[in-house]
């Protein structure tokens, strides 16, 4: 049967010269998710009727999640809201497969996150694992060495059965695939919240390190150099994924459109790192492109249109797993751990040594041409003949209806007080009950369920991991300069104010390489979203962004690339507005990183900045009232980074003994997490704050306002560090003292016994999942 | 002393082996799985990760490579070799150590800071600890529950073969809480925990005195250095 499907094939295949002579073909354009417009600009551009062939490029390279196309407009001003100071340390911006900074001493990182959220839904194992697989694979692209990944996970409801489904396979295939990679997992987050039940968000984060020599830059523009394809060889998996799962929701009604999820292979993936490196090393790669989404496609278009030039290519050569694939099926295959390289003819057998040595399979596609042209062949007949800039650069660019959401000012209008929720003068022991509700709630207990099966060590670069507030790594073995990076987002403050919601997640991550000790440098993010035809949507996306590069400008760190996706939401309902962002930070000496928890009996416990009556949106709101509404806490980012200032200055003079920022069921998260981290007890006082900030207790406790962080100071360096504090404006309270009696005392509130606790705040997940 | 350090495709911390030979004082020496010359090298280690993607079985592929043909002569002929995690089960598939290593009982893979009893002190790779000193070091594995005949397993006790046994915590269900042996001869050790993630303070486990600053693996590697100096 196989070579009778073969044989139809190649006797009905689609040519150029077929296509100008029946311009009158019905094609699938609808069912490959083109609209009526865009199927009629590219017979514009072509002056014909596409191919098949060149239909599938089109269609998978037009879609949203290739094509930018509802985000661009937006996406543009991460690019215009920057400053000379802000370029400085930029090696390669947006537009990119990562951005590039430079970090001083010939150093260079690259990092980016990207989302899989769709296909780990269907498929939650191969889902993450792949999206794990792809981000390395970019990283790898700018010739760097990855040397750590992050992920940032939303789950529905722990209480709905699915969710196990979902959270089992995710973790398992995160777990599977990073680990066989040699890749110390960092750090991430994880978030339960019934938003997310049909569309769970699997993000991954990877980083690497380069020489400045060593950047790589995936164009094609010297003609006659090679065209090859290597790694993985190409199979039916994912054919269609990136415009067909990336572009229509899941409605359980709807004619199934579920492709097949890519499955991935990490050992094949960790020869061709290796294999990668060893190529960048004897310079015998002159440009450089994974194939992700799109595939072939993609990477054909790309490479040629970044390097102003075209590119012959034989598509018979590529190297098949299923030798009955169709030409349109070979362009659209989104198979892993595959690579293109452009390498200059006199390379080819230091090329074909190495990856001989690797036992990695290539096969010569075809060559580089000055002609900005892309030519492809399926044997003897032309099947695609194309302007390349039209495929990958110049689709179509929407500037979608945006309109305000009928429900938002209901939703602002409804606060914790307007509902009568929060009560003046808690008793002690309620509010000790509230505490307990909240640390051992599956979002805020322990996560090492899930992040003990990630390899945290492996590279032995590992300063800091979870559960500290950012994941640091050595990038020098000589000098100790090293790299910090931490995500977050808070999808019910971007649900009240996706403005401020933005800039909170901004806010939060920056402070939270700042507490590690590194100085924040550069931004990547990830924008989860719901469907961009809905104007309301659209809305939450259009302020989103606005806040975020804003934020950037007035914190003075770019943009350095990130990633969209859309079409997150279950028939009419979309998920909270999750704009996962991603600060960088930098440090000359790891060896000076900052410690979250409390390490040592007898140092002063202080709170620096205000805490504000700011409650909505909160998890106290959310656990102990299942409440959302009102507006997010307000963000200051100069004093956001007055603070980074002082605890920069502070970590350089050795003043500070452990920092842990304050987010998340505020102050009263971030005591228990500070004992538990070394099992240190502590006596905590509130009433300063009380009076002071002129707050109630459940406030001084749970109140989420900004730009506060929790240190520990020796007695000896007391002096100089209020000293510090004061000069810089920073509000700082001295609010307890840590101590060796196992326990955790919150004056007139209660005594927890750590023991009590660490069991508590480490129980719930294994309970949920376990 | 030159330590050799092989690398298999798809193994992990190979550059962390190297790391701790050179930071016990040895000089790392890489080892290609292709290779059959073993560059004059006093001792070899194989390092942990998932040599040819655990197919077929964990380590059972590595075990046929040509590098592995030399270093099983050279292993019987008294050549310290430590194994460390899939190096472990490459010398148990190698049948240079007994029994075997299947899946975790709780089916997940787990990375942990282990504590760990060192139970015999008379080999090439633990001659610097005292007898029952209790060390931690990393143990990150998806498959290194250790399990063989109950004859075997009495064999091993009684002749004092056992060299780790897990302390407080079995994280992986091994029967008789066995982590790592030696051979008769002690030259051949392996273990599933992982020494050269315990080398460097900054970049080990968590101690009561500062975070990461346990480098109780250090003394794997020295021991070793030991051993070919007095050999």
């Amino acid at each position: 049967m196989a070579l009778f499907k073969k044989k139809i094939v190649a006797s009905g295949v689609d040519t150029v010269e077929n296509a100008a002579a029946t311009p009158d073909k019905l094609q699938p354009w609808k069912e490959l998710g083109l609209k009526e417009d865009e199927y009629a600009r590219i017979r514009e551009i072509l002056g014909r009727r596409p191919t098949s062939a060149e239909l599938a490029m089109y269609s998978v390279m037009w879609s949203e999640h290739c094509s930018y196309k509802s985000s661009k407009i937006y996406l543009r001003q991460f690019g215009e809201k920057v400053t000379d100071e802000m370029k400085k340390h930029l090696m390669v911006g947006m537009g990119e497969n990562a951005g590039v900074v430079d970090i001083g001493e010939g150093w260079a990182v690259t990092f980016k996150v990207e989302s899989h959220n769709h296909p780990s839904y269907i498929e939650p194992f191969q889902g993450a694992a792949t999206g794990v697989g792809g981000i390395v694979r970019d990283i790898l692209t700018m010739g760097a060495r990855p040397i750590a990944v992050m992920d940032q996970l939303r789950f529905g409801a722990v209480e709905n059965p699915d969710t196990a489904r979902v959270v089992h396979g995710v973790v398992s295939g995160i777990s599977f695939y990073g680990n066989c990679l040699g890749l110390p997992n960092i750090g991430g987050e994880t978030v339960f919240d019934r938003v997310y039940q049909g569309n769970p968000l699997v993000n991954a984060l990877s980083v690497g390190a380069l020489r400045h020599e060593d950047l790589k830059l995936a164009k094609a523009s010297n003609p006659g150099d090679l065209v090859i394809l290597f790694g993985a060889r190409t199979g039916a998996d994912g054919i269609g994924g990136v415009s067909v799962l990336a572009s229509e929701t899941f409605d359980s009604t709807g004619p199934s459109r579920r492709p097949a999820v890519q499955v991935g292979d990490p050992f094949a993936e960790k020869v061709l790192i290796e294999c990668c490196l060893e190529l960048y090393k004897a310079n015998v790669v002159a440009g450089i492109q994974d194939l992700g989404g799109a595939g072939l496609s993609c990477a054909t278009s790309e490479l040629a249109s970044n390097g102003n030039a075209g590119m012959r290519v034989q598509l018979q050569k590529v190297l098949k797993r299923d030798e009955s694939l169709t030409p349109e099926e070979i362009l659209m295959s989104e198979s892993q751990e595959r690579m293109m390289a452009i390498v200059p003819k006199k390379d080819r057998k230091k090329f074909e040594a190495i990856v001989n040595k690797w036992e990695v399979e290539f096969s010569i596609l075809g060559e580089v041409i000055a002609e900005p042209r892309l030519y492809i062949n399926w044997g003897d007949e032309e099947i695609v003949n194309v302007p390349p800039r039209t495929v990958a650069h110049d689709g179509p660019v929407y500037e979608r209806p945006v309109a305000f959401p009928s429900y938002q000012d209901a939703l602002n209008a409804d606060t914790v007080h307007s509902r009568g929720l929060f009560r003046a003068n808690e008793s002690g022991s309620d509010l000790a009950a509230q505490l307990w509700q909240i640390v051992t709630s599956p979002n805020q207990a322990s996560k090492s369920w899930i992040t003990d099966q990630y390899d945290h060590y492996v590279g032995g670069n590992t300063a800091l991991a979870m559960p500290d507030d950012s994941g640091m790594i050595r990038v020098s073995e000589t000098s100790g300069l090293g790299v910090s990076i931490a995500t977050d987002a808070n999808g019910r403050f971007c649900q009240l104010d996706p403005y401020q919601g933005a800039r909170l997640a901004l806010a939060e991550a920056y402070r939270n390489v700042a507490v590690g000790g590194a100085k924040p440098m550069a931004v990547t993010n990830c924008l989860n979203f719901g469907s961009p035809e809905n104007p309301e949507v659209m809305w939450q996306f259009k302020q989103a962004t606005a806040g975020l590069a804003d934020g950037c400008l007035e914190l003075g760190i770019p943009v350095t690339g990130g990633n969209v996706s859309f079409y997150n939401q279950t028939g009419d309902v979309a998920i909270h507005p999750t704009p996962v962002v991603g600060v960088l930070g930098v440090i000359d000496d790891v060896a000076r990183r900052i410690p979250s928890g409390w390490q040592d009996a007898g140092n002063n416990i202080y709170l620096l900045g205000t805490t504000r009556d700011e409650l909505d949106g909160s998890v106290w709101a959310e656990v102990i009232h299942d409440h959302l509404g009102g507006r997010p806490p307000v963000v200051d980012l100069a004093h956001e980074a007055a603070l980074a200032d002082l605890l920069h200055g502070a970590s350089l003079q050795g003043l500070i003994e452990s920092a842990h920022d304050l987010s998340e069921a505020g102050l009263a998260q971030a005591i228990v997490e500070s004992c538990l981290r070394f099992n240190m007890g502590a006596r905590v006082w509130l009433g300063e704050i009380c009076e002071r900030d002129n707050v109630d207790r459940t406030c001084a406790l749970f109140s989420e306002s900004t730009g506060r962080v929790l240190v520990s100071v020796g007695r000896e360096d007391d002096v100089k560090f209020a000293g510090l504090c004061e000069a810089r404006g920073i509000p700082v309270l001295r609010i307890g003292v840590t101590d060796n009696s196992g326990e955790l005392e919150i004056q007139d509130v209660a005594t927890f016994g750590l023991e009590d606790l660490r069991t508590g705040f480490k129980a719930t997940l294994p309970a949920l999942f376990g | 002393m030159k330590i050799g350090v092989v690398t298999f495709p798809g193994t992990l911390d190979d550059r962390d082996a190297a790391r701790a030979v050179r930071l016990a004082g040895g000089e790392p020496v890489s080892l290609w799985h292709a290779d059959t010359n073993l560059q004059k090298v006093d001792a070899v280690v194989l390092p942990g990760g998932f040599s040819y993607g655990d197919y077929l079985r964990c380590g059972a592929i590595a075990a046929q490579a040509p590098v592995m043909r030399e270093i099983i002569k050279k292993a019987n002929q008294g050549l310290p070799v430590l194994g460390i995690c899939n190096g472990f089960q490459v010398l148990v598939e190698s049948r240079l150590l007994p029994g075997g290593l299947i899946r975790n009982e709780h089916q997940h893979f787990i990375c942990r800071d282990q504590k760990l009893r060192v139970e015999n002190v008379d080999t090439a790779w633990t001659n610097q600890f005292s007898l029952n000193q209790e060390i931690t070091i990393p143990l990150k594995n998806g498959e290194g529950g250790y399990i063989a005949t109950q004859e075997e397993l009495a064999r091993l006790e009684g002749e004092g073969l056992i060299t780790f046994r897990y302390v407080d915590v079995n994280p992986n269900g091994s029967m008789n809480d066995i982590a790592g042996l030696r051979n008769e001869r002690g030259n051949v050790v392996g273990l599933m925990p992982h020494p050269e993630h315990a080398v460097e303070p900054g970049f080990g486990p968590d101690t009561d005195v500062a975070m990461r600053s346990g480098v109780d693996g250090l003394l794997f590697f020295k021991s070793v250095l030991n051993a070919l100096v007095n050999a």
